[in-house]
Formats: C-alpha cells, sequence, structure tokens
C-alpha cells in the first residue's frame, strides 16, 4: 500500500496537527515503512483470539464516593496560557 | 572513598552512623552534577536550593530519631514525574514551561520518606524513543562513549547513575525505556509488573504499558527503590491491590534449582557478538551457581515489534490529545479560531518523533482500519502473552539480551525510524505481556561498551530477579567498572 499526501492530510486532520507540505511527504513515507512492516501481523490467524486490552484483567474500579480535597482553582490555572481569576480563556468559539 | 562511589546501602549505614550529612552528601552531588552534567547534558532541571534545603530537613528528622530508609539520600527522577512547583517537560517544547502544580504518587512517596530530589533527567519526548535524541533538551550521551547514545527514552536516568551523578533514579518502561538505557549505561534497571507502581502523576505515553521503575548500579539498591514506591494507590485505578513485599528480604537467596529458560527466538542471527558472549558467559556463571538452565521457546517473538507500534501509537494518539493550549503547554497565537489554535500550537509543540506516532496511533483508530490494525494488534498481544504464560509454566525465569547490539553512535538511526523501532526487538514483549523485567550487566564489548543481561520474571515474580540479579552480582564484578568522567 502506498500513502498519499491527500490521506496523510486527512490524518493530520484527525489528529489537530497543522502540518507543511514537506512534513506530509516525509510522514507519507515514513509511515509507509512502518505500515508495510507492520503488515506481517496479517500472517498469522487470530480468529476466535479474544483482544488483549490491558495486561491486567480488570473490572470497573470502584472506590467509595467521597468528597475530597482538590488541587483547587488558583493551582489549576498556573500554567494556563491564557486566563483570569477563575477560568481558562479560548479564542471566540460561538459567532 | 568518595560519597559518589559509594552504594545506596551504604550511604544507607554511613548517614545512620553519622560519617557525613545528607547536608554534605547532597553539596558532593551537586558538586558532581555541575561539573559533569553539561558535557552528558544528563539533567534538564537541577533542583539545587530545594535539594539542600531537603537535605537539611532529612538531617534533622534523623537527628530526632524518626528516619526512613531513604531520609536524605539523594535521587534523581525522569522529567516525566510530575513534581510539585518544579518545571516537568516531559522532553518537549509544548511543556517547556509546564511547572506541575501536584506530586506523582511515586515522588510523594519518595518525598514522605525524606529522600533529596536533585533534579529531573533528560529523556526522549513523551518518553517516545530509543536513543534520548528526541528531546527538546538536547540529546544525553553515554557516559562510557560521549559520541554514543544512552539509551532511551531514560537516558538520562541511565547516564546520571553510570556517571555517579545520583545513586540511584527513577525512570519510566513502555517498550524498554528502563531496561534498555540501562544496559547501554552498563547500570541495573528494573521494569515492575503492571500495575505494581502507581502511575498516577506520570506524564502519560501508552497506559496499558507504561510502569515506573528504579535504577542504580546495584540489584540491592532496586530493591530499596522498588520498595519506597511500590504498591496500590487509590488515584490510579490501573495499580494492583496486593500486597507489596519486602524485596531486600529476597537478596539473601541463592538460585540452586532456579529452572531459568533461554527463548530460542531471542538467539537470533543478528544478535552482535560481543553481547552474544557475554550473554552466555552470564549463563555459564548460573549454572555455576546452580540453576538449571532449558530452551523454551516464545513464538510469537518476531510479532512484538508490529503489535507495540501500533497499540502504543494508537493509546499515545489518544493520551497527547490534552496538548491542545488550554489548560497548560505552549500555545500560539488564537490564530483563526479555536481549531486553528489547537493544529498550531501542537505542530509548534511537539517534536518530529511524537508526530509521526500521533499520526501513526491516530491512523490506526481511525474509521475503517481500527479492525485491520489496532484490534489485530490486540488480539496479536493475547498470543503474545500466552507466550510468556507457557513459558513460566516450565521456568522460573527468563534470561535474554537487553538489546542487539551495545549502544549506537549519535545519529546514526535518527533518519530511519524503522531501524530505531528494532532496537527494542528483545525488551517490548514484556511491556506486551505486562510482566516484569530487569536489565543486568553482565559484560563489556571490544570498544569498552556495556552490555546488559535481561531477566523476566513472572507477573509480580520481582522477588525472584531480584533474587537471581543480586547472585549474580554477588558472583561477578561488571558492576563494579565506572565509566571515567
Amino acid at each position: 500500500m502506498s500513502m498519499t499526501r491527500e490521506q496523510v492530510a486527512h490524518v493530520a486532520r484527525l489528529a489537530r496537527l497543522d502540518l507543511a507540505d514537506n512534513e506530509l511527504d516525509r510522514l507519507a513515507a515514513d509511515m509507509d515503512a512502518i505500515l508495510s512492516y507492520v503488515d506481517k501481523l496479517n500472517e498469522l490467524d487470530v480468529d476466535g483470539i479474544e483482544p488483549t486490552a490491558h495486561a491486567v484483567p480488570m473490572e470497573n474500579a470502584f472506590r467509595e464516593d467521597r468528597v475530597r480535597p482538590s488541587i483547587g482553582t488558583e493551582k489549576a490555572l498556573i500554567n494556563a496560557p491564557a486566563g483570569d481569576d477563575s477560568c481558562f480563556l479560548v479564542p471566540k468559539v460561538i459567532e | 572513598m568518595p560519597f559518589i562511589d559509594l552504594n545506596l546501602q551504604q550511604l544507607q549505614s554511613k548517614l545512620a552512623g553519622g560519617e557525613f550529612s545528607s547536608r554534605e552528601l547532597t553539596r558532593a552531588y551537586l558538586d558532581r552534577i555541575n561539573a559533569t552534567g553539561g558535557s552528558l547534558n544528563s539533567f534538564i532541571t537541577i533542583c539545587e536550593e530545594s535539594a539542600l534545603a531537603a537535605a537539611e530537613a532529612a538531617d534533622i528528622r534523623r537527628k530526632k530519631g524518626d528516619a526512613a530508609p531513604l531520609t536524605g539520600i539523594p535521587l534523581a527522577v525522569k522529567d516525566i514525574f510530575n513534581t510539585e512547583g518544579i518545571r516537568t517537560t516531559a522532553g518537549s517544547r509544548i511543556l517547556e514551561n509546564y511547572v506541575a502544580p501536584y506530586d506523582a504518587t511515586a515522588i510523594a512517596r519518595l518525598k514522605e520518606q525524606g529522600a533529596v530530589l536533585l533534579g529531573k533527567l533528560n529523556m526522549d519526548e513523551f518518553a517516545m524513543g530509543s536513543s534520548n535524541e528526541n528531546s527538546a533538551a538536547g540529546p544525553c550521551r553515554n557516559p562510557w562513549d560521549p559520541n554514543r547514545v544512552p539509551g532511551g527514552s531514560s537516558g538520562g536516568s541511565a547516564a546520571a547513575v553510570a556517571a555517579r551523578q545520583a545513586v540511584a533514579t527513577l525512570g519510566t518502561d513502555t517498550g524498554g525505556s528502563i531496561r534498555q538505557p540501562a544496559g547501554h549505561c552498563g547500570v541495573v534497571g528494573l521494569k515492575p509488573t503492571y500495575g505494581r507502581v502507581s502511575r498516577y502523576g506520570v506524564i502519560a505515553y501508552a497506559s496499558s504499558l507504561d510502569q515506573v521503575g528504579p535504577l542504580a548500579r546495584t540489584v540491592g539498591d532496586c530493591a530499596l527503590l522498588l520498595q519506597a514506591v511500590a504498591g496500590f494507590d487509590p488515584a490510579d485505578s490501573t495499580s494492583v491491590d496486593t500486597p507489596v513485599p519486602d524485596y531486600s528480604a529476597a537478596l539473601g537467596e541463592d538460585v540452586r534449582g532456579l529452572k531459568i529458560g533461554l527463548p530460542k527466538e531471542y538467539f537470533i542471527d543478528g544478535l552482535d557478538a560481543d553481547v552474544k558472549q557475554a550473554v552466555e558467559t552470564a549463563v555459564a556463571v548460573y549454572r555455576d551457581l546452580g540453576a538449571e538452565i532449558v530452551e523454551v521457546s516464545l513464538p510469537h517473538t518476531d510479532y512484538a515489534v508490529a503489535c507495540y507500534y501500533l497499540v502504543a501509537t494508537a493509546e499515545a494518539s489518544s493520551n497527547l490529545a490534552r496538548y491542545d493550549g488550554v489548560r497548560y503547554g505552549r500555545r500560539v497565537d488564537n490564530g483563526s479560531g479555536l481549531i486553528d489554535m489547537y493544529c498550531r500550537s501542537r505542530a509548534e509543540g511537539f517534536g518530529d518523533e511524537v508526530k509521526r506516532r500521533i499520526m501513526l496511533g491516530t491512523y490506526a483508530l481511525s474509521s475503517g482500519y481500527y479492525d485491520a490494525y489496532y484490534l489485530r494488534a490486540q488480539k496479536v498481544r493475547t498470543l503474545i502473552r500466552d507466550d510468556f504464560n507457557k513459558a513460566f509454566d516450565q521456568v522460573d525465569l527468563l534470561l535474554t539480551p537487553v538489546s542487539p547490539t551495545p549502544a549506537f553512535k549519535l545519529g546514526e538511526k535518527v533518519n530511519d525510524p524503522l531501524q530505531m523501532y528494532l532496537s527494542d526487538i528483545f525488551t517490548i514483549p514484556v511491556n506486551l505481556a505486562g510482566t516484569c523485567a530487569m536489565s543486568v550487566p553482565c559484560g563489556f564489548s571490544g570498544q569498552n561498551l556495556p552490555i546488559g543481561l535481561q531477566l523476566i520474571g513472572r507477573p509480580f515474580g520481582e522477588e525472584t530477579l531480584l533474587r537471581a540479579g543480586h547472585a549474580y552480582q554477588q558472583a561477578t564484578e561488571w558492576h563494579l567498572k565506572t565509566a571515567e568522567i
């Protein structure tokens, strides 16, 4: 298989990455090489094999529903690229 | 004997005996870091002021008779752990000014004991890499040969121990990121069983594979550090609620009668001749110590790298979605709106390898490809895990090389991502299976580069790993050799 620049650009949009044309071309070549390598998984018959999502089989991990101290507004905002006293600021979403 | 030549166990007894204070010890390590850290680029942040303050507090605590095992011991950690009030970058430009507002559980546990944090160590960006060359802080170098990589992604964690800039460090291991650099730098590195150590506050790469673990010069020192950080944490629902044994107690036992398996798929044609010889010599040491050596098979080994680069990148693409320029991290100007701001902040903030993995993972999870890639990889993961389960029906431990070659040169593999990925061929299967493994120095190549031996244990079989690793270090002197820096 061979990835086109258009396909790579589509994936970049899904991944929210604004990539330059030369980056798209390089990624197309890299992804091609890596995806042809991972195609070796098709050599295996996996019919009827249960997928493993996690190393430790675990059902829902419940804990008591109890109010505990949390990090607080001030601390939560210290790394905000843009914020005021109580919230994160983002570019206008609704016109 | 200068402070820096002592191991953690020795430091403990000398601090307890009052031979020196933690303040003196910490000062000595900071001087060592300042003298040698620059040329290796092993540290991203040095915490001089807070380290000395913590050392003084530790000395006071000791005088009160309230010392814990790690009180006053200077340590350093990979820059992937959130450390309250200290810059935490994960080796990325996107987090270059991020100051963690809380401590990771592993860090909190070290602090509870009064350990001293010397600084934050260099790493591949978001732990993605095998050479520490993918760091926004620049590459870290191997103390044994500055033209070579220290391995990755915990390159700084291994290099700092080898250069005696810290007696022990913490790293993380998603596909070999503790064991491979430990092997390349001639130190011990332990990847505990998935769920043994809390991941809370550890910046995530691939959540079903990431695990925290210690690096040190001796197996005994790794046992002490593992003891401090292991155990259930309500803040990490994937940490396992099973009792933490006394790891140091396991060190006394010999290996007589222990059944050690050599997986035939790990002793392949591409294996470097020096690596092969060093590992075979280590096998002979175990045989002499009374272990029983048998050949076993892990038939799906050859599929592990392909499986890993689908599972890990899929999880990474999801985990790294959080870097959106809103709550923390780099943001470019607002652009033409919210989506544009996301896309440009991420494109500017992430390095090439991180973008490559996000793209691969996004592709593998995207509509129409999920079944062919991600779901199939998860099924192959089951086959790989079953291989280990079957092998552990026959043997107590597996013994393999850590890496197919000793440390490679800086720049040698940066332009060939697939070749870089294949350098982790012997470490990746362990993460997919979720079990524990340890890298132990077992010799040197003709070019005087360290070679590592990998011991793989059953899930929650860390005691057996430590017992076998310690017995090997009692019988050999590889871990006593030091890099000249």
